[in-house]
């Protein structure tokens, strides 16, 4: 038995790592391609970004760009380990970040205990968001693709109405609309700084988001049930897991998760609910989670991975390249991504499989 | 026939044919020679490679080594379609008809006469016509396909391939989803067939009917050929031990372990679905130590039944107890933990996650039980223990317990899904098909356990296609026909004819 697991382990670990790799190799391919067709020299993009890859600054930009994408792949993440699309991560941070500037501006606690509730206010707000299209799912069964992208707009034009209106606490002079700045109780600190590049310590709070997501997914009961309804519904219905239940705590653990998106920015940068806020972190998080294959390690690569090439597209303006090309590059990495490890996954299938009934052949030769 | 068949080239000669698919010899050294106009049986046991070789006669594969001879020309086939061209057809065991069409729509699917860009439909029908008038095969061709019997889908089935020119047929397992009377019927159709020079393949494991329909017989065992003979030559004995090599198990069940205590009541249990009554007031009663069988064309309420006792169908009246516990307001789990078992109809769909390893397979339904968790945890640790001495105990065929279950033959997921079932130790366990698809050795080692549990006191609820294992493994039967008990059995006294009448609706007798 140890010998099978042996056998299989390194072409395991090889297919594992390699689909990766050849995802960005086939990117960069097509990137080129797509680069020279519109005129720009590929060797001057792949040099600046490249230029970029020592730097302390860069660096720090990318982890502290890493911190929200990372967040909002585990909320996409969780979704997908039970067959849900969560499109909504987009609404649902949106919704969590302005609870959390709410909760943060009009109360006073001791630091701790400050930032505390201003998670536990985000991760209700996002959980009790997600809980429409789950609900809807449930008792209609409405897709929750088409729901969720719907909630978006809600999500964002409530949102906008409340802090441009409702809530709207702006300093007189101050160009930005924004909420009342929060105490500086509420407030986290830079973890690593250099000049104006920082990492905000939100990132150890997404280091333990991604251990509680390894656990809950992969080792706890909950965990099982989920995997299980995900792999197989109908095996999954017949064992005794209730469908609606797993829909509905997939969805809104997905929403929670999304509500503390924001978080990084508010609490570490902004302190208040502005127009200035990030948007688009949602929808990245998607392609995030893809790209690191929904696994708690896998999604931090990605993140950092996502993070840089948002830090340095930055300059490439700087050579006259729109950065916009970046965008364009990381499309093109998440299509050649589900290429690549849907075409892993068959071959790794295939070997499990010949593996398996070579060894019984063996078993059967010596039987 | 004799004179033709000595000048004539046989229809189909299959030499030292192989094949291989990843670690598993599915057909080695397989020789076939099939007379023009005969029915020529290939019988074997689950397993042995009966299906492989006739897919590659089909042209679904291309074997490894070895010749293909159709009338006399070698042959190789890239598809069916190039099967087809020389005049082989297949009917596969599991109907490939559309339920929306007319079985006209259906028989000419794919092979649609023209007459410019418009479908003839009239061409069809003269066609169909013909061919009905020539084979003996009459069937209304403007009925909807949904409306029709199995043994009358199967005709259309027939009738489709002999539509594409087919003078070869291939049948796989016609007979597994007929009640006696149709098997009949079918083999008054082959008969005609084969007087109007079209040549069959039959493939069956049913040897009693082997011996009756067919001219010659083949055996397959463990993927090769091992004999070929006549069926005035052998009797069911010979060629069941031609077939495994040793003696044949059999399902009888030696006395009742019948005890006076009631393990499952199920009192006037009505479903009704999309407005279409499902369970039409069904009682019935399962004692420790009992195994009630219950007989039934699929499609007839058995899968309402169980689900309705699962928690899985939604009942609208009636009571359901387990051990006096009444289980109509229970969740499916909560009645899992009261003692239910189920082996699933549909073993891949509903009892596996095929891409998860074989100890996560082993949790699934129980993840609540101390034997695979502790705390809230899933004990990787207990589960592969468990798993590891499963597998031992009920002889499931793997290389461990890490390996995810689509590795595993048919045969031997059954046998893990037994094992997780009956590890749990379950006072009521649900069989449907126990031992449908499993090899003969897994069949013999299933019926065991199940012998050996109904005597340490567990009530079954056996579903099954298989005649002869209702009849032998039941203490008590019941045949069910849309939705209604319509028959209580002594299998003691019942033969598969009787049920097979039962089965079709064609008696009632209800104690």
């Amino acid at each position: 038995m140890g010998q099978l697991k042996d056998r299989i382990h390194p072409a395991q670990l090889g297919l594992s790592l390699g689909a990766p790799l050849a995802a960005l190799a086939i990117a960069a391919v097509i990137s080129s391609i797509l680069l020279l067709v519109t005129g720009y020299a590929p060797a001057t993009v792949l040099s600046t970004l490249g230029g970029r890859l020592g730097e302390t600054n860069t660096l720090y930009d990318s982890l502290n760009r890493a911190i929200p994408l990372y967040l909002s792949a585990t909320a996409v993440a969780i979704g997908f380990k039970m067959n849900l699309f969560n499109i909504g991560v987009e609404g649902q941070y949106k919704v969590g970040a302005l609870a959390a500037a709410l909760a943060g501006a009009y109360t006073n606690l001791p630091a701790p205990l400050h930032i505390l509730l201003c998670l536990v206010a985000a991760m209700v707000a996002g959980g009790l968001w997600a809980t429409v299209p789950a609900v809807l799912k449930v008792k209609r069964g409405i897709n929750e693709v088409v729901s969720t992208i719907m909630l978006n707009f809600i999500a964002i034009s409530l949102v906008a109405w409340l802090y441009t209106g409702v809530f709207k606490d702006s300093a007189k002079g101050d160009l930005n609309t924004k909420t009342k700045i929060m105490p500086k109780s509420a407030w986290m600190p830079d973890l690593l700084t250099s000049g104006s590049h920082m990492v905000n310590s939100f990132i150890i709070i997404a280091g333990a988001v991604g251990v509680g997501f390894y656990l809950l997914v992969w080792k706890s009961r909950f965990g099982f049930q989920l995997r299980a309804s995900g792999q197989n519904a109908f095996a999954a219905r017949t064992s005794g897991v209730d469908p609606k239940r797993m829909i509905v705590a997939a969805m809104v653990l997905s929403g929670a998760l999304g509500g503390l998106v924001g978080l990084p920015e508010l609490l570490g940068d902004k302190h208040a609910y502005t127009d200035t806020f990030s948007v688009g972190l949602g929808f990245d998080g998607i392609a995030v989670a893809l790209l690191g294959r929904k696994h708690p390690l896998g999604m931090a690569l990605a993140a950092v991975v996502w993070g840089f090439l948002d830090a340095a597209g930055r300059f490439l303006d700087l050579e006259g390249i729109p950065r916009e090309i970046v965008t364009i590059m990381q499309g093109v990495i998440v299509l050649a991504v589900v290429i690549v490890y849907q075409v892993a996954e068959q071959i790794s299938e295939r070997r499990v499989a010949a593996a398996a009934a070579e060894r019984l052949e063996i078993v059967a030769a010596a039987a | 026939m004799s004179i033709q068949a000595s000048t004539a080239p046989p229809a189909v000669e299959l030499r030292g044919i192989w094949k291989r698919f990843p670690g598993v010899i599915a057909n080695h050294d397989v020789n076939l020679v099939v007379g023009r106009g005969t029915i020529h049986a290939i019988v074997g046991e689950n397993g042995s490679g009966k299906s492989t070789l006739m897919n590659t006669l089909y042209g679904m594969h291309r074997p490894d080594e070895g010749t293909i001879t159709v009338d006399g020309t070698i042959r190789t086939f890239k598809s069916p379609t190039e099967a087809i061209a020389v005049g082989i057809g297949m009917v596969h065991q599991h109907f490939m008809l559309a339920d929306n069409l007319t079985v006209l729509e259906n028989i000419i699917l794919g092979a649609e006469p023209t007459q410019g860009w418009r479908l003839d439909q009239d061409a069809a029908r003269a066609t169909i016509a013909e061919l009905g008038e020539t084979y003996g095969i009459t069937i209304d061709v403007d009925q909807l396909t949904e409306e029709l019997g199995v043994g009358e889908r199967q005709r259309v089935e027939i009738l489709k391939v002999l539509y594409r020119g087919a003078k070869i047929l291939i049948l796989d397992e016609p007979t597994a989803v007929l009640v006696p009377q149709e098997v009949e019927e079918l083999f008054g159709n082959l008969r005609r067939l084969v007087d109007d020079g079209v040549t069959i393949i039959f493939i069956d494991h049913k040897l009693d009917e082997v011996l009756q329909i067919s001219d010659d017989i083949t055996v397959i065992r463990a993927g090769t050929t091992v004999a070929t003979v006549k069926p005035a030559d052998v009797d069911r004995r010979i060629l069941g031990e031609l077939m495994v090599g040793s003696e044949l198990p059999t399902p009888d069940t030696e006395s009742s372990t019948v005890t006076a205590q009631l393990e499952l009541v199920v009192k006037n249990c009505s479903a009704v679905s999309a407005g279409r009554t499902i369970l039409d007031d069904v009682s019935l009663s399962i004692h420790r130590g009992e195994i009630l069988g219950v007989a039934g064309i699929e499609g007839n309420g058995q899968l309402e039944l169980v689900e309705a006792i699962l928690g899985l169908q939604a009942i609208s009246g009636g009571v359901i107890e387990l051990g006096g516990v009444d289980l109509t307001s229970l969740s499916v789990r909560e009645r899992r933990h009261a003692g239910i078992g189920y082996i699933p109809f549909d073993r891949q769909r509903d009892g596996l996650l095929l891409a998860a390893p074989l100890w996560e397979n082993m949790v699934l339904g129980y993840d609540d039980t101390d034997r695979y968790i502790s705390g809230p945890w899933v004990s990787v640790q207990k589960a592969r223990s468990v798993t590891d001495a499963a597998i031992e105990r009920f002889g499931v065929k793997t290389p461990g317990n890490s390996v995810p279950a689509f590795a595993l033959s048919g045969g031997n997921q059954q046998k893990l899904i037994f094992a997780r079932e009956m590890v749990a130790e379950p006072k009521l366990l649900i069989a449907a098909h126990p031992t449908r698809g499993v090899d003969i050795g897994a069949q013999a080692a299933i019926w065991d356990e199940l012998r050996e549990a109904r005597k340490a006191g567990l009530a079954v609820l056996l579903i099954s296609a298989d005649l002869d294992e209702l009849i032998g493994l039941s203490d008590s039967l019941l045949v069910m026909f849309r939705g209604k008990i319509t028959a209580a059995l002594d299998p003691a006294e019942a033969t598969p004819e009787q049920l097979g009448m039962f089965m079709t609706g064609e008696g009632q007798e209800v104690k």
